[in-house]
């Protein structure tokens, strides 16, 4: 049934599929990157690096949810179908989406802010828990079996894509605001925006039909009664699932938060480049690197999906500490140091008493501008005791701006990250639904891949940060994490996983 | 290559508790280290999350090791659907 549909009808299942899933994915990915000022917003000023970190542990719940979500609504697409359940996933996360963006702050409503975004979060982990799995069943369910991986790896797209829009409204919405002001409230405008675009998805996905496999089998009565027990209790094919998600999502959901999260987290917090500069840089390197989802997506439709996904993750494994390495070493104050100084402005000290001692704390920020327009803050505190004593403190660089050859290093570094997650990504919704039988597909795909990318990825910048605070790590250390989950992806997928497709996806 | 299946999937139903154990004395390490009240509320969540995620798939990767073991993923190159 699916081969004869038309080439035009497919591009517009696709079209429909990934904007809906697009837009989830923008909704889900506003939260991390502005985890910093989220943190400021929820937690008491004091909190420092723990406000961080808890924010990004909230962050991080919306990930572990994924799996649940993947049992509720995989479930349900498998009882009810496709259609409607990723309709019902859509509207669950816009409308967190836009109630996040409506919680007052901290200093307002005290504890609850937090608790009620962490609730939000949830929702909204749950919602895309349902989502990708139908999406990419409904797209592979229509698709000629040949082709199966051209066509879904549009769906791949749009995670990438959907990073890619949270991060040019976020950078737009801050320019024309200013750095103030969009830490002060307008870092709710993306959040509220969210309304307008899911919308605009509902409007498009109202529209489209059921998928045809699910259709038939549905009109021959072999619907499963029970998709968790049929995909769970039954060993061979609960087998395949401890397969799919040990020898390849595991691996590949860190290759990709390593490429598209860690990255921008690490040259915004660790190199402590200027809020821009990191999302520029970010941006490029998606903006190069997204054609390549769908040929590698393509390619696997004539090679197999296997080496190439496991291809993707042996250079993760290889490069990672190299690429963060020259990240550290074009970011020191050494390197700035060699460049011709053009301009040193002092700002006024700020004088901030210690609590509960006669101590207070000095801090001056001067600004050094270079002559290839590179430049940097440099923050001076120190503490002046009431005998007018001087205790210097480190001195710390920050809002680091590149000179525009180290910028452009940069992105092609970051560019090839993101090339070994197209490498990883782009197949592997074919290699997930050509795995298990159609009437339980969405279920038992949904939750290997959550698993896979919701826990082991979605908690990479949570656990690469946590390990690099510890005492004598260094900032290298938060790679070991990715590392070692993708070198056992790597063995467990080159013994265990075969290379063959499997054409016949209408059992 | 299936005589290797067999033998990794012993490795892998010990790597599960090993790794269960690894985290569990990390967390008990890290509680440990902290200073203030707050701190230790925030490293006690913060671990309890991670133990709490990674316990059932530590079982699951056993599970994965006894199939293996028991010659479960022998001969998938045929046919990978059940």
């Amino acid at each position: 049934m699916n081969e004869t549909l038309p080439q035009h009808n497919i591009f517009k299942v696709i079209g429909a599929s990934s904007l809906g899933t697009l837009i989830e994915w923008y909704d889900f990915y506003i939260f991390g990157s502005l985890a910093v000022i989220i943190g400021h917003q929820l937690f008491p000023e004091d909190a420092g690096a723990s406000a961080l970190i808890n924010t990004l542990a909230i962050f991080a719940a919306g990930f572990i949810v994924r799996p649940f979500g993947a049992l509720v609504f995989g479930r349900l697409g498998d009882l009810i179908g496709r259609k409607y359940t990723f309709l019902l996933t859509l509207v669950l996360m816009g409308g967190s989406t836009f109630l996040i963006g409506l919680i007052p702050s901290y200093k307002t409503i005290g504890y609850a802010a937090p608790i009620l975004v962490l609730i939000l979060r949830l929702i909204q982990g749950l919602a895309l828990g349902g989502e990708y799995g139908g999406a990419a069943t409904y797209v592979a369910e229509h698709a000629p079996k040949n082709r199966r991986g051209f066509f879904t790896s549009w769906i791949q797209t749009t995670a990438t894509l959907g990073l890619f829009l949270s991060l040019g409204i976020i950078v737009i919405t801050k320019n024309i605001l200013g750095a103030e002001t969009f830490g002060d409230w307008g870092w709710r405008i993306p959040f509220l925006l969210s309304i307008v675009l899911v919308g605009v998805s509902i409007y498009i996905r109202m529209k489209m039909h059921e998928s045809p496999l699910f259709s038939k089998l549905k009109s021959e009565g072999k619907v499963s009664k029970n998709p968790l027990k049929e995909s769970f209790n039954n060993k061979a094919n609960f087998k395949m699932v401890l397969l799919a998600l040990f020898g390849a999502t595991m691996g590949q959901g860190v290759i990709w938060y390593t490429g598209q999260f860690y990255a921008q987290s690490f040259l915004e917090n660790t190199c402590k480049l200027d809020f821009n500069d990191s999302r520029y840089i970010l941006l490029w390197g998606i903006a190069f690197a997204t054609p390549f989802f769908v040929v590698f997506g393509a390619w696997s439709d004539k090679v197999g999906r296997k080496w190439i996904m496991l291809t993707g993750m042996l250079l993760g494994i290889i490069f990672y500490r190299p690429i963060y390495q020259t990240f550290l070493n074009d970011t020191s104050e050494e390197k700035f140091a060699k460049n011709d100084l053009v301009s040193k402005l002092q700002g006024s000290a700020i004088l901030t008493p210690i609590p509960n001692t006669n101590d207070t704390l000095r801090i001056v920020e001067t600004k050094f501008s270079f002559k290839d327009g590179s430049g940097y803050t440099k923050v001076t505190t120190d503490t002046v005791s009431l005998s007018k004593v001087f205790l210097h403190g480190n001195d710390v660089l920050k809002s680091k701006i590149l000179p525009q050859s180290i910028f452009w290093k940069f992105v092609g570094l970051v560019f090839f990250q993101i090339l070994l997650v197209t490498m990883v990504y782009g197949p592997i919704a074919a290699f997930l639904v050509e795995l298990f039988p159609t009437k339980i597909r969405y279920t038992s795909m949904s939750l290997p891949y959550h698993i896979g990318n919701g826990v082991f990825g979605g908690l990479v910048p949570f656990i690469a940060t946590l390990i690099a605070s510890f005492s004598g790590s260094t900032p290298l250390s938060g790679l070991w994490y990715p590392i070692g989950i993708a070198a056992l992806s790597l063995v467990i997928g080159t013994v265990y996983l075969s290379n063959k497709r499997d054409e016949n996806i209408n059992d | 290559m299936n005589a290797l299946k067999k033998f990794l999937g012993l490795v892998w139903m010990i790597l599960g508790p090993v790794a269960m154990t690894f985290l569990f004395i990390q967390a008990i390490d890290k509680v440990s280290l902290a200073h203030t009240e707050v701190e230790r509320t925030n490293t006690l969540l913060q671990w309890a999350i991670i133990l709490f995620i990674f316990f059932p798939i530590s079982l699951g990767l056993m599970i994965f090791g006894f199939y293996a073991w028991k010659g479960e993923y022998e001969n998938l190159e045929n046919s990978q659907k059940v």
